[in-house]
């Protein structure tokens, strides 16, 4: 892609291809001897990082598609299906779950980055509007992706979402009609936004490579924002930056490896774990952190149609930066007034993030009208006045001469990590504002070692059985599962015998619907047999269904203690909860009027309940000796049911310390090779 | 590189070659999920447990089917004219040789019970068809006796036996 062939085949079949299809001479010049900026910092390998990212996207992508299933009535049991019986399936989907994030998180330093150095000036004005387009692009791909598990919070983005269209002027119902293909957000919204799901990441691919060919002819900016000048200036591609990204992508994995193997959900909504409702919206809906900030322009605008295009300038505005940013002087490093304004937008930018997943009224409103203002005027008048009147720092004459500092490299990942963390926690841990927190449990399968207490999970069981089936369905769980291993172990015979006592709905070869006893291949029948029977028996609300629910329910953690469970991973709001409110019943305030048949319950959102105390001492006779308590029955039901909606977690945990094992060790190694390869250029600089 | 001509494996060779060897060994490791997913997963397993059938609604002369693991199982009442030929060839000279005998159990001849996939691609065969009345194939043709051996045709083994046994004289278990 660059002029410099140095490519000499030595092998006859080389010299042969070389004369009808020269791809290695393209390989060699693009890829080996392509000059890159001897002083390029940590924050050009990115690039790499992206792009191995990708990879990861469209291969896990790819096998999620050989297991998934488009259409309303199979979409979240297909997820949850690759969750449970397709070996491997929890890992992989994890794995492009949370690379979703990583490689937005990725792309928005790799941004910032261009931004702080300057790097969408001329003549990289094409590469960088690229760079735009790749973002918008990602931005599509991720929402649709989101939509796919169609569990409610799937189902609520896209409905809000492309309801954006419609406030385009006359055209915007027939948009919004095309995205949908029906009344509203349904089944074959459902199969077309599959369609574009795994259309578009290979759109993605094709950008990237012009991407990559705009920055081979122009070549790498680098951190002074001057051009080499001569061949000192600059080192081979390999294997002087394929080290160097070598190394940061395997470090990059161990902070992926991180959320997928410890805290697999702790980006994500809990709300997404409950099947899409068309009938009822979840009081808090909130985009995925990396859309925070451009959803909190579009609420600071009070108007449907100036929101939508507050929205859209937000990204709109970037492809226009390198004609808004006046200044000659590429690099920040070399323009104090630009680098104190980059740190403030940098700061905007995080704090749209956090007003974006505030709900929308009184002070937040207000917050997210002056930095969404101050977005816009940090590329229509500060960066054109900038170019006018900042004094800047004299330039080097060379790359070579000027020496290459880390500082200040340290001070901005911290910044980035705090940002991420407050941006992320707040966007995930945003429900149950009103009721009281759930005291902390403690739990056998809580931290990168932990694993379920068999006998614990077998307690759970018996309760589930005696308390709680007769109204909450377990439809995910078969009951081969209870002889899984990391379950509660029970024996095949066991499970079998379990299965046994139930009745399961069959048809016999005479076609009449008749019952037979469960086999070990049945999942657990419902109680109901459909939800308006199940509402009419429970005064008017259905029992939620068991199976994901240690999953679909939390409570806000706040401040900081958000940022801290990214460290500790602390995962187990969902148990917490639980046991929270088979306790939380009692006394109802007297200033609270309580609906008929409702019951007070402290913990429970809203303090109403339909359901009755369903746990009281001595209700159930253990066998194991462990006391017959309220204490002891709840603790042992919340963690059954957390074993039911995370069957594989000993597994994952497992693997998950082999993998970062594994993956510090490389790190290790790719660091000392990046270092011996580069000994020669620090040595003569 | 240059630097890295000399004859004699140095530490930074030896450097270079354990992290390549390391990363090789992940990359290959991250392969087995990739590969290992696309068995049959944990439910389709389940789904392919024992399954009983009741013999008293078939007449003699019929062939039904029934299906064991996504396949047809043919179980067919033979009646004495289908078992008397199955048993009157010599079987030493066909194509797949096996007497009737070992293609039913002891003491049920009249039970013939097939997996009803045609060994040459796969086809269905269609039952009291053929030269031999037992089954052909409208694929390309392979013709089945009324034991299931292959006598004429592509195909090149008769029609396979599923695992099964008679839990009652009217009963049977396959798998």
């Amino acid at each position: 892609m660059s002029g410099h062939s140095t490519y000499q085949p030595q092998s006859a079949f080389m010299k042969w291809m070389e004369r009808r299809l020269p791809i290695a001479s393209l390989v060699h010049s693009s890829f080996v001897a392509y000059p890159t900026p001897r002083n390029l910092n940590y924050w050009w390998t990115f690039g790499g990082i992206l792009s191995f990212m990708l990879a990861v996207q469209i291969v896990t992508g790819i096998v999620l598609a050989m297991h998934y299933t488009p259409h309303v009535d199979f979409a979240f049991k297909s997820v949850e299906h690759i969750m449970r019986n397709v070996n491997y399936g929890w890992l992989l989907r994890y794995l492009h779950a949370n690379g979703g994030s990583m490689f937005f998180l990725a792309a928005y330093i790799h941004m910032f980055r261009g931004l702080y150095y300057g790097s969408y000036k001329e003549p990289r004005e094409v590469l960088w509007i690229l760079g735009v387009i790749l973002l918008l692009l990602m931005i599509v791909t991720g929402f649709m992706g989101y939509v796919l598990p169609w569990g409610q919070m799937s189902f609520w983005a896209a409905t809000v979402i492309t309801n954006l269209f419609s406030a385009i002027p006359g055209v915007g119902e027939a948009v919004v009609g095309w995205l949908w293909g029906g009344y509203a957000v349904g089944n074959p919204t459902l199969n077309r936004f599959y369609s574009l799901h795994y259309l578009l990441p290979f759109v993605i691919v094709g950008v990237v490579v012009l991407h990559v060919w705009a920055l081979h002819v122009v070549g790498q900016n680098n951190p002074t924002g001057i051009e080499p000048k001569s061949d000192k200036d600059t080192v081979a591609f390999t294997p002087y930056a394929t080290a160097k990204d070598s190394f940061l992508i395997a470090v990059f994995c161990i902070l992926l490896a991180w959320f997928v193997f410890y805290m697999p959900n702790y980006l994500a909504h809990p709300d997404n774990y409950i099947p899409a409702n068309p009938a009822v919206t979840p009081t808090h809906i909130v985009p995925e952190w990396y859309y925070l900030p451009f959803y909190a322009i579009l609420r600071a605008v009070p108007d449907k149609l100036l929101g939508v295009i507050a929205l859209a300038a937000s990204i709109a505005i970037l492809a226009f930066v390198p004609w808004l940013d006046t200044s000659k002087v590429r690099s920040a490093r070399y323009r104090p007034l630009y680098r104190q304004f980059f740190w403030v937008f940098a700061l905007v930018c995080v704090g749209l993030g956090w007003l974006g997943a505030k709900p929308a009224e009184g002070g937040y409103v207000i917050a997210a009208r002056i930095l969404t203002t101050y977005y816009f005027a940090h590329f229509l008048i500060i960066l054109p006045l900038l170019g006018r009147y900042e004094k800047t720092k004299p330039l080097p004459n060379s790359i070579s001469e000027s020496v290459l500092k880390g500082k200040g490299a340290a001070a901005a990942i911290a910044i980035l990590a705090v940002a991420l963390g407050i941006l992320t926690g707040i966007s995930t841990r945003a429900s149950a504002a009103e009721a009281e927190h759930p005291p902390r449990q403690k739990w056998s399968f809580s931290g990168p070692f932990g694993y379920y207490d068999r006998a614990q999970l077998q307690r759970g069981f018996k309760i589930y059985r005696e308390v709680c089936q007769s109204c909450h369905s377990l439809e995910l769980l078969s009951f081969r599962n209870l002889a899984e291993p990391g379950g509660p172990g029970f024996s095949v015979a066991q499970a079998a015998a379990v299965a046994a006592e139930y009745m399961i709905k069959d048809i016999d070869d005479q076609g009449n619907a008749t019952e037979r006893a469960g086999r070990p291949a049945d999942s657990f029948p419902k109680p109901f047999a459909n939800d308006q029977a199940a509402r009419a028996a429970n005064n008017g609300a259905v029992p939620p269904d068991f199976s994901v629910i240690a999953k679909a329910r939390t409570y806000e953690r706040g401040f900081p203690w958000f940022v801290f469970d990214m460290f500790t991973q602390f995962q187990e709001q969902g148990p917490d909860y639980i046991v929270a409110v088979m306790k939380g019943y009692g006394e109802k305030p007297a200033s609270m009027t309580m609906p008929e048949g409702m019951q007070y319950n402290s913990y429970f959102p809203g303090n109403a309940i339909a359901m009755p105390q369903p746990l009281q001492d001595g209700q159930v006779t253990y066998d194991d000796g462990a006391p017959a308590t309220i204490d002891q029955y709840s603790k042992d039901i919340a963690a059954f049911l957390m074993w039911a909606a995370e069957p594989h977690m000993e597994a994952r945990k497992r693997i998950g310390f082999q993998v970062m094992i594994f993956l510090i060790v490389l790190s290790g190694l790719l660091y000392f090779t990046k270092k011996k390869v580069w000994t020669d250029v620090h040595g003569h600089a | 590189m240059a630097t890295m001509s000399s004859a004699e494996p140095t530490r930074r060779d030896f450097l270079y070659i354990a992290t390549g060897v390391v990363a090789a060994t992940g990359a290959l490791a991250a392969t087995w999920p990739l590969i290992s997913q696309m068995n049959p997963d944990a439910s389709t397993i389940a789904a392919g447990a024992p399954i009983e059938v009741d013999l008293s609604p078939i007449a003699e002369g019929q062939v039904i089917k029934v299906f064991w693991r996504s396949k047809p199982i043919f179980i067919g009442h033979r009646n004495k004219k289908e078992i008397d030929a199955a048993r009157a060839v010599d079987w030493h000279t066909l194509p797949d040789p096996q007497p009737d005998q070992k293609r039913v159990k002891e003491g049920h001849d009249q039970w013939l019970v097939l997996i009803g996939i045609c060994t040459h691609l796969g086809c269905i065969p269609i039952a009291h068809q053929g030269e031999y009345d037992g089954f052909f194939c409208p694929c390309h043709g392979s013709q089945y006796d009324t034991s299931g051996r292959i006598r004429r045709g592509p195909a090149p083994l008769n029609l396979e036996l599923p695992p099964y046994e008679f839990v009652t004289d009217n009963k049977i278990k396959i798998g």
